[in-house]
């Protein structure tokens, strides 16, 4: 047998960004011994790049927000296929998980009277983003990470879970490595929180890093539980795209949401051609209607710089596509013209030093290059929208890696509230489930650690195979050209055939040196799940035959409400490891939400 | 444009290294965090290096190139002398565990020596009401990205191991003095960093403001005063005695 570490838990977060550091405190609060594991140093997950804001309708600086309009907002964002239940918890909690981030010594800006000030966001009716400049995230996991060490919850650091355990048909345990030392270690724990967020690292230009391999959505997979929805990847409108280095880096929406306008290389803003008829009647139809709006909300209607990033990110598309792009194959996003310096260097600090370290840029002076990046996957683990547990038994997802909130597209500053909305819920609901099991505790299996061990292991078997790297920037590639923002089904099919190809080749990878950090080794074993996950995702795009927020098809251009309007797309794996789609009803919401999604503003 | 970029990389483990050449292909407008990972991907795919965001915001990167500590994901190609190959160590004052990745756990352990922020009696509940300019300070120190350079570089640990057990650190006097700024803390831990903390050893070399990606000017806003109201608490028998009452 395979000798190990071993550890006893009533409950495991895996990932320690915003929703698994609020899941453990969830957990440890609900009298459950727990421990939290992540890829890299405590407070490094990729949380710490959000930067805009956390959406939650306080009514701190328009009273007349309320749960009810940030609903509506975040359900017609999402093209109305989000999992209306979660949508209705995440619009009533969110303020609360946000006054409860200040009781734990958070510092957000202030109104003038003392309160949390809040920014505007694309798709959202109101002001309505709690922020502190353009490092919210930071904000975020600093004060997650330090109340989490101040109560004294264990966290395994640079620790990489590679498989899940189970006893019949219930988590048992994680199987996973040591960075640090490459020795093997096992978890035992009853009830597991996926919190590993997303997959863009299968994509050349993308806002994500290198942790984002679909760790927690092929975990989930290979254990028998199902996905939802995998089709929908958001594109952030506003990535970096020059130097070369640095192409994908995210902009933040807040210079946008602070009065940033989008222009193509004629000087023109474009934006206003590019309105869809679902959301004309609460957008500006002139550019002085738009300019308004910043000052005098009530009165104006959103300037289409801020609709959903859906909208915007196929706009650029098409306006680069159409030859009226910058330079570098982007366009411009200028700020400089339209507020002071002083007014930007305060408001957006990061950006600031951000394009002028990294591309000579002063952004208060020159617009910004920009283009679409891939950012966010709306796809995840199925979930049961009050406990977050998904269909296996002791398996709980948060965050990212849970699908059904956000639909089709995800609003901005709806990532940072729904990590505290459904973090907190599902370590609720794990340490709950975990704590009233008694003697009836699901047990690990030798069998299954051997044979966890023996696949971690497999790439130092094989020599002179195929270096991970290539194969890995291979895959992006193909994700990128194929399986990007427009997509057909020829190229979804190609798509596919490469992802098979891909697949056998990363069975004779090989990795050099020996066990102790050793970064190929890492990506040799990410590489699996990134696969599986690219796989789902093209599957699913090929089986929805519509357009639809994060989906867009060239062959299918309309969004067709009567039939693919209601169905969820369920990835799952047959008993051959294969993967498969099949369709299931969207739930409907009950008769009061349905009428909050027609009224009109 | 793209030319051939010469490093010479620390490689080794706890046992002992050596600096070991390379030179890779690098395009203009890349930085050193680039480079390095082209060696990863050509020639050495076992070289060990942290990093997670490649913007300057998460603080994993940070190693010294050429004896300068710096995050590697901000320190453009450009800016150093061209013809001349780029020397890349790990940080000194942390251990080593292989090639660029240091042993950071001593940051880890101070962290958790921090007694937590707790709310005033005035104001024991969020939503709080706090003033833009009475958080702005505190602000300053949040900004903080943990890349620990700036423990890196501080004299009283970096050749001195003896000194770790009783010093905290420039990243955690800022963490004190955000504490202690913060406009609804009712916890006065001035007492604990002077004494226990190793406040007191620092003699505002300003080494750590320098090297601080953030630009947070740790000794300038954050020792110095800590230092002055340390100084207010200790030997200031009156108001010592008056803010003990207030706090009753
Ligand atoms: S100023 Fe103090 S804390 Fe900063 S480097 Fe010098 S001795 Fe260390
Ligand atoms: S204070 Fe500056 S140098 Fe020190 S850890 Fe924080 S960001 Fe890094
Ligand atoms: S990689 Fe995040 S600071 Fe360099």
């Amino acid at each position: 047998m395979t000798e190990l570490e071993r550890h006893s838990y009533d409950v495991v977060v895996i990932g320690a960004g915003g929703s698994g550091l609020r899941a453990a405190i969830a957990a440890h609060d609900s009298g459950a011994r727990t421990a939290v594991i992540c890829k890299s140093l405590l407070g490094k997950a990729h949380t710490v790049m959000a930067e805009g804001g956390i959406a939650a309708a306080m009514g701190n600086v328009y009273e007349e927000d309320n749960w009810k309009v940030h609903f509506r907002d975040t359900m017609r964002g999402g093209k109305l296929l989000n999992h209306w239940r979660m949508a209705e918890l995440h619009a009533r909690e969110a303020p609360e998980r946000v006054w409860e981030l200040e009781q734990w010594g958070a510092l957000f800006d202030r109104t003038p009277d003392g309160l949390i000030s809040q920014r505007d966001f694309g798709g959202h009716r109101y002001a309505r983003l709690a922020h502190v400049g353009d490092r919210t995230g930071l904000e975020m996991i600093r004060t997650l990470q330090q109340r989490a060490v101040s109560l004294g919850i264990d966290v395994f650091m640079e620790c990489t879970v590679t498989n899940l355990l189970k006893d019949g048909d219930r988590i048992a345990g994680a199987f996973g490595y040591w960075r640090e030392s490459g020795r093997f270690v096992v978890f035992e724990t009853p009830a597991i929180v996926l919190a590993t967020g997303g997959i863009g690292k299968s994509w050349k230009v993308t806002s994500n890093s290198w942790e984002y391999t679909g760790d927690g959505h092929a975990l989930a997979l290979r254990a028998g539980a199902t996905l939802l929805n995998m089709e929908f990847v958001q594109f952030h409108p506003t990535g970096m795209v020059w130097p070369p280095s640095v192409r994908g880096l995210l902009v933040t929406e807040s210079v946008r949401g602070d009065g940033g306008v989008l222009r193509n290389s004629e000087g023109r803003r474009f934006m206003f051609d590019y309105i869809p008829e679902f959301f004309k009647a609460e957008t500006a139809d002139t550019e002085e209607e738009a300019d308004r709006w910043y000052t005098d909300k009530r009165n104006n209607r959103r300037p289409p710089e801020l609709l959903p990033r859906d909208e915007v990110a196929r706009a650029i598309n098409a306006e680069i596509k159409a030859g009226r792009g910058s330079p570098h194959g982007g366009v411009y996003l200028d700020i400089a013209t339209r507020r002071t310096a002083d007014y930007i260097q305060k408001r957006l600090p990061s950006m600031y030093h951000q394009f002028l370290e990294l591309a000579q840029v002063d952004i208060t002076k020159e617009p910004m290059e920009i283009g679409p990046t891939c950012h966010y996957v709306m796809g995840g683990v199925e979930v049961d929208p009050d406990t977050a547990m998904s269909t296996l038994t002791g398996l709980y997802a948060a965050g990212e890696v849970a699908g059904g909130m956000h639909g089709a597209n995800r609003l901005g500053g709806n990532s940072l509230s729904d990590l505290l909305v459904f973090g907190r819920r599902a370590g609720e609901y794990a340490a709950r489930y975990a704590t009233g099991l008694g003697a009836g505790r699901p047990v690990v299996s030798d069998a299954e650690i051997d044979a966890s061990a023996a696949e971690a292991l497999a790439p130092f078997a094989i020599d002179g195979g195929e270096n991970p790297y290539t194969v890995h920037q291979e895959l992006q590639a193909v994700m990128q050209d194929l399986v990007g923002i427009i997509r057909n089904e020829g190229e979804l099919e190609s798509a596919l055939e490469k992802i098979a190809a891909l697949r056998d080749r990363i069975k004779a990878v090989t990795v050099e040196g020996h066990r102790q950090y050793n970064p190929g080794w890492h990506l040799a074993l990410d590489l699996r799940n990134m696969l599986l996950v690219s796989e789902s995702v093209a599957r699913a795009a090929m089986e929805r035959k519509e357009s639809r927020g994060g989906h867009t098809r060239d062959d299918y251009p309309m969004t067709d409400y009567d039939f693919w309007g209601k169905i969820n797309l369920i990835v799952e794996l047959d008993s051959s490891g294969a993967v498969g789609i099949r369709h299931q009803p969207l739930p409907e919401p009950p008769p009061e939400l349905a009428a909050l999604l027609e009224e009109q503003h | 444009m793209t030319y051939d970029l010469k490093l010479r990389i620390w490689r080794g483990d706890s046992s002992g290294g050596e600096l070991v050449d390379f030179s890779v292909p690098v395009d203009d407008g890349e930085v050193v965090l680039d480079a390095v990972h082209r060696v990863q991907a050509v020639a050495a795919g076992d070289l060990a290096v942290r990093w997670n965001c490649k913007a300057g915001k998460c603080g994993s990167c940070s190693a010294e190139v050429n004896g300068r500590p710096r995050l590697m994901c901000m320190s453009r190609l450009s800016d150093f002398p061209q013809g001349e190959p780029i020397v890349i160590t790990p940080m000194r004052t942390f251990p080593v565990i292989r090639d660029l990745v240091t042993d950071v756990s001593f940051n880890f352990q101070k962290a958790q020596l921090v007694p937590a922020f707790t709310p005033s009696a005035e104001q024991p509940q969020a939503p709080f009401r706090m003033q833009q300019v009475d958080v702005e300070r505190s602000q300053e120190f949040r900004k903080c990205i943990e890349c620990f350079l700036c423990q890196n570089v501080c004299h009283v640990i970096r050749d001195h191991e003896e000194n770790k057990e009783a010093f905290s650190g420039p990243r955690f006097f800022i963490r004190y003095s955000e504490l202690d700024m913060h406009p609804n803390d009712g916890l006065d831990r001035k007492a604990l960093v002077q004494d226990e903390r190793g406040l007191g050893l620092c003699n505002i070399t300003k080494c750590c403001t320098e090297v601080c990606p953030e630009h947070i000017k740790i000794t300038d806003n954050a020792i110095i005063p800590m230092k002055e109201r340390v100084v207010d608490v200790k030997y200031d028998p009156v108001r010592f005695f008056r803010r003990r009452a207030a706090r009753r």
